[in-house]
């Protein structure tokens, strides 16, 4: 399949920053369509500055990012590249424009001009695909997180991109937020075939992705399947990060000295792993 | 303390005038002041009164919000009062007292423009009590359209307009949030002399400035995410529609100044 994002050697420093420190260093990774895609990383390793890249809003000093084979340098693209990645940002506050919600959901498709019938019907069908339908009416600073949160993603759905990136978007959230809104991406993922570009840190979030990609000091250290990326814990933790909580389980009864198979990932199957072990 | 803060106050509702385009009303507004500076005599007067009185009646709106919204703006009109009262001469001389003096022209003048003040403030509230901040806005920049031909940046205005009224809950939320972690630092808002207290206001508004400026970046981020380009090209969900009864509305104020401009050429 075709990939609907190829970042090639992309190098990048913010304005102002020592000229040593780059804060992408020859990225490059692919990502296919129709994936849930996790990108893992370390404060400052650069996966926000990748995830500002991905639609135009920051550009490359060297290298390029082709979406859908248009370059996001190519200022006559830009509306288009936008609207086939759409952006979701850390916090739900600071992206909503409008004092209602359906109004905030009807930003994007305004911005592009389409007729009024058209907006509504797009703005109806984005709520009712994160489940907030029943809150169009209602004023967004009244809600919960993970409910803003997902207005916020709804106000994305409604430019019908074919890929979601989400920068952090459960950093400020409860667990029963996180939750909702984790559900909500998959849901949209493989339920409707949108791209998901998720940015955590929560490697718990990354247990059900297609690819996992680690980054670290602007580069992508490793990457494949979860499975695959989870397997050599030592190298994740030599980066300064944790394992999933199932793997860190599986990871220290090893250490303990239990034979038992590394692969298990979900709950479940390391529940199965760990019963099988000490029959 | 700061939850009591409310602008552009809106009391939901359905009546006639809540359902009025907000152009409309905009435009009946600044009819009715205009009649209010053109009225002179009691006639007039009892009329724009009448009117008013009318109005309030079809919205609604009770008559003791009204009064509770001119409460900060009391002094204003006590000092417009008194400066009539006593620099108006004509008439027969009542009192006088230094050099003050008080005649019958001076108390009619007062009175007049005391009631002048409170029906101007009445019915600008009747406007924002019956329209949505967000419709009033709209209604603002299409009315405002025709000034973009001379360039004047409409459209920027009206959407620094609704995301400020967009913010106003948040950044209130975000006031108290620093108050309350600045009291449980020991700082004192509430006691002191007034310049104290004003100093002690310093470290709640430098986190908030900067807080305010933060989101602002996020904001314009996220806007340009969602395709935000201006006013070029875009469309609205919710147009706006002048109906039947909007046009009557309309035909009726300007009958109904015309009407006040002949009786006061007349001397009424």
């Amino acid at each position: 399949m075709k990939p609907i994002i190829q970042v090639k050697d992309v190098y990048f420093r913010y304005e102002g920053d020592d000229p040593l420190s780059s804060a992408l260093n020859g990225t490059t990774l692919d990502i296919e369509q129709g994936r849930f895609v996790v990108i893992l990383g370390h404060n400052g390793s650069g996966k926000s500055t990748l995830a500002k890249h991905l639609n135009g809003i920051l550009l490359p000093d060297k290298g390029c990012i082709l979406v859908d084979g248009m370059d996001t340098r190519d200022e006559t693209k830009l509306l288009e590249i936008r609207r086939t990645v759409g952006m979701v940002f850390q916090n739900p506050d600071n992206q909503m424009v409008a004092s209602v919600v359906e109004d905030d959901v009807a930003f994007a498709p305004e911005n592009l001009g389409y007729p009024p019938e058209e907006i509504r019907l797009r703005v109806d069908e984005a709520l009712k695909l994160v489940d907030m339908y029943d809150y169009r009416l209602h004023s967004p600073h009244l809600l919960s997180g993970g409910q803003k949160q997902r207005v916020a993603i709804a106000g994305v759905i409604a430019m019908r991109p074919r890929c979601i990136v989400l920068d952090e978007p459960t950093a400020m959230l409860d667990p029963a937020g996180r939750h909702e809104v984790i559900d909500t991406i998959k849901r949209l993922c493989r339920e409707h075939g949108i791209t998901i570009i998720l940015i955590t840190h929560h490697m718990n979030e990354a247990i059900d992705a297609d690819r996992v990609f680690v980054m670290s000091n602007g580069k992508v250290v490793s990457e494949g399947t979860p499975k695959e990326v989870f397997s050599n814990v030592e190298a994740l933790k030599a980066e300064g990060l944790t394992v999933p909580d199932s793997v860190e389980l599986i990871y220290q009864l090893r250490l303990a000295g239990l034979d038992i198979p590394k692969e298990a990932l979900t709950v479940e199957e390391t529940a199965q792993a760990i019963a099988t072990a000490l029959k | 303390m700061l939850k009591d803060i409310t602008l552009g106050q809106y009391f939901p509702g359905n009546s006639f005038i809540h359902r009025l385009d907000p152009r409309t009303k905009l435009i009946c507004t600044v009819i009715y002041i205009a009649a209010l500076f053109v009225a002179k005599s009691y006639i007039t007067y009892g009329v724009l009164l009448l009117t008013l009185v009318l109005c309030v009646a079809v919205s609604k709106i009770k008559a003791s919000a009204m009064l509770k919204g001119m409460k900060p703006l009391a002094l204003i009109i006590i000092f417009t009062a008194i400066l009539n009262l006593f620099y108006i001469k004509g008439g027969t001389e009542l009192f006088s007292f230094w050099v003050l003096t008080v005649t019958t022209e001076g108390i009619k003048t007062a009175c007049f423009m005391v009631i002048r003040i409170m029906m101007l403030i009445s019915g600008t509230f009747l406007l924002t009590y019956t329209t949505t901040p967000m419709s009033l806005t709209d209604g603002l920049e299409l009315l405002l359209n025709p000034l973009k031909k001379i360039r004047v940046p409409v459209h920027e205005f009206s959407m620094m307009m609704s995301i400020a009224l967009r913010f106003i809950p948040t950044l209130i939320e975000e006031a108290d949030k620093i108050s309350n972690a600045q009291k449980a630092r020991g700082a004192d808002f509430e006691t002191g002399k007034l310049t104290e207290r004003a100093k002690a206001l310093l470290p709640l508004l430098v986190p908030l400035f900067v807080s305010a400026i933060r989101r602002a970046d996020e904001l314009a981020i996220a806007m340009e995410s969602r395709c935000y380009h201006g006013g070029e090209g875009r469309t609205r969900m919710k147009k706006l529609s002048l109906k039947l009864s909007d046009l009557m509305t309309m035909v009726f104020s300007l009958l109904f100044l015309a009407g006040i401009i002949i009786l006061a050429r007349f001397g009424f």
